[in-house]
């Protein structure tokens, strides 16, 4: 029995917007569990995210419309990267209007506006936040678009849906090449979502933010946009990764028995993912920003190697 | 007694050697096992000679042997060298050890490692195993590095970790070589030891792929010739030889480099016989020219004694590499007579600058003076010692790079110039650094030393009789050499 | 069990990028320890290598190389530099003389550079494990790179053994090994050569008091001139 294929696309956002924050509730609990910690649980992020919708805005009087205009598209691409990434089927309709370039493109959009926003106030720390954040978005990006068309060149394809359909036909088992870029998108992921080694999530230590520091002068519903369309972001990359390089158990055509098994298989491997995460975190600690670019030129350099064992092995 | 006997024997003499001098340390009569030891590899070294001579080349040991006109010249030289190295060897180390440089130990080890490294030697002219040839060159190596840092001072250790090292990564290369070698070989021969048995390559090296020959012969020829010394890869070759005790240095510059272009040789031949063009002899003849040039302007710069000498090492090296390279009948004559005759020459200016050296307690040239008055045997052995480096009449390095300048003339003549620019060169330099040493007065600090005579005078002799006229004998094993290496 | 060429050249690409990863991260690290570490870790990778090529190309003497570069270069040479590093209380951390990202980029261009020279081997070969020779070379040359960019005595000596590495893995991967007496010469060569350097630490740490190769400037040839 088939169902239509808007209906799984609908499903998909809603998914995305809807569990994006129970997933970051989900890294906070088990982070406090290994720092042995009592759990807020895996819906305060929710609760977080009420309180400062119900919180009035606290304008700058010199903000500009950039400023104001930022939240929504911040929110607004990453639903737009939800409904392309093929999260719980490979039959999107939206899908086809956007490979993966434009994808990275989508990010970079989003960056770019929020590293403005960070400058548009004229506080010290805004702009200290946006000059970071773009150093090591010059050198993620690199390094993303490498790993990525090493998996394009692997699969002939730069759309999504193709590339997820070959590797879930189980062509690409032990390929060198897809080893190394998805050791290269795991650097990424940490540096593009703002995770420790790069960037602490949890403080707000004026030498160390980065993410924090931009969108520091951000409040009420504001602040609930940006924070809520971030942990989308890191919902995301985490999808994004599952997607290029673990796709089993995801939906092939818009089939509805499929469908319980593709969301029962996404929540198992978003759990699977929430504890490598937590154990990158809790294993490592934040390095000085000036490491960074050595952190992301291993990135890079895994990224390069992926595509050069692409040529030379495969 | 059989080929394969013989050939052990030869083989056998110098590790039994190394082993009896291991147990008998710094006894008194260490330097007459040394001595006796190198003489007994010498005969029969000469017994095989004469084998060979009579009965043509020949195949040994389950083909594991191989044994031609052109490695059993360069095996009796060996063998000649070690005899008169270690009777030099013999005053010059205890000198050495009652100014208290070396310790027991360091006797010790010098005395097992100076056979050990003789057998290194032969193991790599005798082989017929491409794969083996690498192993003992390597072995070869290692065997010299701690001899190099004997005497254990910073500058000692530096050279012999310089030598180490640089020469370590060269072989790495020739390695690399041998794999491809063994790569194209295997298609021809089928697996298995034999592909790699350099007669049996050389009777199908016209089946060989080309281009594989040609890559491996880039590795092969930076591996290779990183031993002999060849510029730009020569970095090691100055200190090395200079660092070490002298007959150290006698035996380095005077045999180890030979058999280096002795196994680039053997490579050259595999890899024109599979291209059918000169480009393993271009590539020679570019590093040869090179190692000429460099070599000889730096001869102009150097004030150590043994380092100067060095220097001129890599220049005749260049030299032969070169002739190697143009190929041909006169060229690769001229080639094989100049290995022979730089390696006499080579060894006795060794001696005589070891003398020279321990007489004044330096070797710094600016110090030793007068060498004329103070010890003639040295004055006149270093003075005629150079004279026939820099290739004088009647010595028989004149009559050496005569043929291979005729040949460049006719062959390559827009090389001329080259060659004879660093042959001017270094010609100048060397009697420019000699002159001060042998004339003048006998400065107060000079010692006067009991010294041998003997292995000078050989060198020097048979230099001078082959510069004279060639003996029929070895005139009829070179040409039989150029034939094989046609 | 039967595996299948295809499958098997899979896994030989694998260990080949197991042995490639290691060669950078070599050239990345910055600790002796690790250095060892990795080392070892690279000959491991090589003796599984070795072992798969020969239980699939079903050469028995490849089992001897595997087990002698297991007994060698993952146990014994690592412990021979490990017990020194104790004993001669050797700097745990390693100078470069290039920045990482340099290296890093040299690096790269290395492998496209063997990728080149490989090429007519490649062509010719019909083994299932040609792919892996690029690796092979690399390794070589990152190697060399290592031993040039490296002011410590002990990563040179590490630098020259990776190497060695690759030339063994140049051997298994172009030819299914050398034959057995080169292979065990060679073996023997590398033993030699471990405890030459051995005997060179005890008198480089004494005469210099340190392993800083950039110490060792004596030699030059300026001070010669006139």
């Amino acid at each position: 029995m088939n169902i239509n294929p808007y209906i799984i696309e609908f499903l998909q956002v809603a998914v995305v917007i809807g569990l994006a924050p129970a997933f970051v509730g989900w890294i906070r609990m088990l982070k406090c569990w290994f720092q042995g910690r009592t759990t807020a649980g895996l819906f305060q992020p929710y609760r977080d995210l009420r309180k400062l919708f119900s919180k009035e805005i606290v304008l700058a009087h010199n903000a500009s419309w950039i400023f104001r205009f930022t939240p929504y598209l911040l929110f607004g691409t990453a639903v737009l990267a939800g409904a392309i990434i093929p999260i719980l089927s490979i039959d999107l309709p939206l899908a086809a209007t956007a490979d993966v370039i434009v994808l990275i493109a989508l990010f970079a959009i989003a960056r770019f506006f929020l590293a403005l926003a960070g400058m548009d106030i004229g506080t010290a720390f805004g702009g200290m936040g946006s000059s970071r954040e773009m150093m090591i978005a010059s050198l993620a990006e690199p390094a993303m678009l490498m790993a990525i068309f090493t998996v394009s060149l692997a699969n002939k394809s730069t759309s999504l849906a193709e590339i997820v359909q070959v590797i879930n036909s189980g062509q690409m088992m032990l390929r060198p090449s897809l080893a190394f870029a998805f050791i290269a998108f795991i650097l990424i992921t940490l540096a593009e979502t703002g995770r420790i080694p790069v960037d602490n999530p949890a403080t707000h230590l004026e030498l160390t933010m980065i993410h924090e520091a931009m969108i520091l002068e951000y409040s009420g519903r504001h602040l609930a946009l940006v924070e809520w369309a971030s942990m989308m972001k890191l919902y995301l990359f985490v999808s994004l990764a599952i997607a290029v390089f673990t796709p089993w158990g995801i939906a092939v055509k818009g089939s509805l028995a499929g469908l319980p098994a593709a969301i029962g298989f996404m929540i198992a491997k978003l759990g699977i993912a929430g504890l490598i995460i937590v154990l990158i975190e809790t294993g490592l600690a934040k390095m000085r920003i000036f490491r960074v670019p050595d952190f992301l030129g291993v990135a890079f350099l895994m990224a390069t190697l992926g595509m050069l064992s692409f040529f030379i092995l495969d | 007694m059989n080929n394969s006997d013989m050939l052990l024997i030869l083989l056998g003499l110098p590790v039994a050697s190394a082993v009896v001098l291991a147990f008998v340390g710094d006894r008194k009569f260490a330097p007459e096992i040394n001595i006796s030891g190198s003489a007994a590899t010498f005969i029969a070294g000469i017994a095989l000679a004469i084998e060979v001579y009579m009965h043509g080349p020949m195949l040994a040991g389950g083909k594991f042997f191989f044994v031609d006109a052109f490695n059993i010249y360069l095996a009796v030289l060996t063998s000649f060298v070690s005899v008169t190295t270690a009777l030099f060897s013999r005053r010059y180390m205890r000198r050495e050890r009652e100014h208290g440089r070396v310790g027991q130990v360091g006797m010790r080890f010098y005395h097992a490692m100076f056979q050990l490294f003789i057998f290194a030697m032969l193991l790599c002219l005798l082989t017929n195993n491409v794969g083996i040839l690498w192993i003992s060159m390597e072995l070869a190596t290692l065997t010299t590095v701690l001899l190099v840092s004997l005497y254990r001072t910073p500058t000692a250790i530096e050279a012999a970790w310089k030598y180490f090292i640089l020469c370590g990564v060269g072989i790495a290369q020739a390695l690399f070589g041998t794999v491809l070698l063994y790569f194209a070989a295997e298609k021809v021969l089928g697996e298995g030891g034999d592909a790699l048995l350099w007669t049996n390559l050389s009777r199908v090296s016209g089946q060989l792929e080309p281009t594989i020959l040609s890559l491996a012969f880039v590795f092969l020829m930076v591996g290779y010739g990183t031993k002999v010394g060849l510029v730009p890869l020569h970095n090691w070759l100055p200190d090395a030889h200079s660092e070490g005790p002298t007959p150290i240095s006698a035996v380095l510059s005077g045999l180890l480099l030979n058999i280096a272009l002795y196994a680039l040789v053997r490579c050259k031949v595999l890899v024109d016989g599979s291209t059918q063009t000169h480009y393993a002899g271009d590539i020679m003849m570019v590093f040869g020219i090179l190692s000429i040039l460099v070599a000889a302007f730096s001869i102009l710069r150097q004030k150590d004694i043994k380092r100067m000498f060095s220097y001129s090492s890599i220049e005749h090296m260049g030299i032969a590499t070169f002739a190697f390279g143009l190929g041909g009948p006169i060229a690769t004559f001229g080639a094989l007579l100049h290995m022979l005759m730089h390696s006499l020459t080579k060894s006795a200016i060794f001696f005589t600058a070891g003398h020279a050296s321990q007489m004044h307690r330096t070797q710094e040239m600016d110090k030793i003076r007068g060498l004329f008055k103070g010890k003639p045997l040295v004055g006149w052995g270093l003075m005629l010692g150079v004279m026939a480096l820099a290739g004088l009449p009647p010595f028989g390095i004149f009559t050496s790079e005569f043929l291979i300048l005729t040949a460049t003339i006719q062959e390559a003549p827009l090389w001329t110039p080259f060659l004879l620019l660093g042959l001017a060169v270094a010609f100048a330099a060397l009697f420019r650094a000699v002159q001060p040493m042998v004339s003048g007065d006998v400065p107060d600090y000079q010692k006067p030393l009991k010294v041998a005579h003997l292995p000078v005078i050989l060198h020097m002799t048979i230099v001078l009789i082959i510069g004279l006229y060639i003996p029929d004998f070895l005139n009829q094993w070179f040409k039989t050499a150029v034939e094989l290496l046609k | 069990m039967d595996i299948s060429l295809e499958t098997a050249a899979r896994i030989t690409s694998f260990i080949a990028a197991l042995v490639l990863i290691t060669s950078f991260a070599m050239l990345a690290q910055k600790r002796i320890y690790g250095l060892i570490h990795l080392f070892a870790w690279q000959g491991l990778f090589l003796a599984l290598n070795t072992a798969v090529v020969g239980y699939i190309a079903d050469k028995h003497h490849l089992f001897i190389s595997s087990l002698l570069t297991l007994g060698l270069k993952v146990f014994l040479l690592p412990y021979i530099l490990y017990v020194l590093i104790k004993r001669l209380n050797i700097r745990k951390d390693v100078e470069t003389i290039v920045n990482m990202p340099t290296t890093m980029l040299i690096g790269i261009g290395l492998v496209i550079f063997s990728y080149h020279l490989t090429a007519p081997v490649r062509e010719l070969s019909t083994l299932m494990t040609r792919s892996t020779l690029t690796i092979a070379l690399a390794t070589v040359m990152i190697g060399l790179l290592m031993m040039i960019t490296r002011r410590n005595a002990v990563t040179q000596i590490i630098g020259f053994l990776a190497m060695e590495n690759g030339l063994f893995f140049t051997a298994t991967s172009a030819t299914y090994g050398m034959p057995l007496v080169v292979e065990l010469g060679v073996a023997l060569d590398v033993l030699i050569a471990a405890f030459i350097f051995g005997i060179f630490f005890f008198h480089i740490s004494t005469t210099f008091d340190s392993l800083d190769v950039g110490q060792m400037a004596r030699l030059k040839e300026d001070e010669m001139n006139e």
